[in-house]
């Protein structure tokens, strides 16, 4: 295929934020190379229908995250505890995934439920809208800003960022005895 | 005239209403503050399954960006850019 410059450049531009939502959604660098890649395999052959002038992002991101969910849902028959499974790869991989300073967040990240974690990473580091997000994910808005909600709130506990007056003492003590995990 | 600015403005306003995220922990505006013996207004606890602080939500938002734009900076690899160079030069 002969690609329109303009459209590789626009592919060439989101795929940096495309493999930083990869790798947030399988917590191994390697594993999301290879899921940006076939993504990238799929979009291009696909290209006809991209519709230009729409949102380059948008496509890529619905395309990586359904290629994301069909693997997804094949491993699950495989591995019964995949969200433990996610976990387990975080803590033992600290290194591939990135730096050290962010491995707190990270962890606490993938505690929360596939849904939560993607929505909230869409909206608040993709910096796509609500009705971007809800379109990339398959669902309605109002579906999205509650997932986007409950993330952030299970966030807030498990990294126990809150001031006292917020929560109380008590609350955060247990926040930091709940997402600790290192002694 | 007068009357339909009025219209418009509330317009407006309905769909600034609507584009704010829902988590928004403004205080409801227009009702009576509840205050201590001291005068000073008595906060309701609130439940913090229902609504974060401001403080709160800007931290996580913070380091979520900070994680994400870490790898972003990282830009294409080269083994990207060649694919998609090899896939777009194709007959």
């Amino acid at each position: 295929m002969k690609l329109d410059p303009a459209i590789r450049d626009q592919v060439l531009g989101t795929v940096p934020s495309l493999r930083a939502f990869a790798i947030s959604l399988c917590g191994n660098i390697d594993r999301a190379d290879d899921l940006v890649q076939e993504t990238l395999l799929r979009a291009l052959s696909h290209i006809d229908s991209f519709e230009p002038g729409t949102n380059m992002p948008a496509w890529l991101f619905t395309i990586l995250r359904n290629l994301f969910r069909s693997e997804y849902r094949k491993r699950r028959r495989e591995v019964e505890d995949a969200d433990g499974r996610y976990a387990e790869t975080l803590k033992s991989q600290p290194e591939q995934t990135g730096r050290v300073e962010f491995e707190e967040f990270r962890t606490a990240l993938a505690k929360l439920p596939s849904d939560q974690r993607e929505a909230l990473i869409l909206v608040g580091a993709s910096g796509f809208s609500y009705e971007d997000a809800a379109s990339i994910c398959g669902c309605a808005v109002g579906t999205i800003k509650s997932r986007v909600n409950r993330a952030r709130t299970r966030l807030a506990d498990l990294l126990a960022i809150d001031s006292v007056d917020d929560f109380g003492p008590d609350r955060a003590t247990r926040a930091v005895l709940a997402g600790g995990g290192r002694s | 005239m007068g009357e339909r600015g009025k219209t418009e403005e509330m317009k407006n306003r309905r769909t600034n209403v609507e584009t704010v995220p829902p988590e928004s922990d403004k205080p409801q505006t227009g009702l009576p503050q509840a205050r201590d013996a001291m005068g000073r207004p008595v906060t309701t606890p609130h439940k913090p399954e229902a609504r974060l602080g401001r403080e709160v939500q800007a931290r996580i938002g913070q380091q979520l960006r900070a994680m994400y734009d870490d790898v972003v900076g990282e830009g294409v690899p080269p083994h990207i850019t060649d694919l998609i160079r090899r896939l777009s030069d194709q007959d």
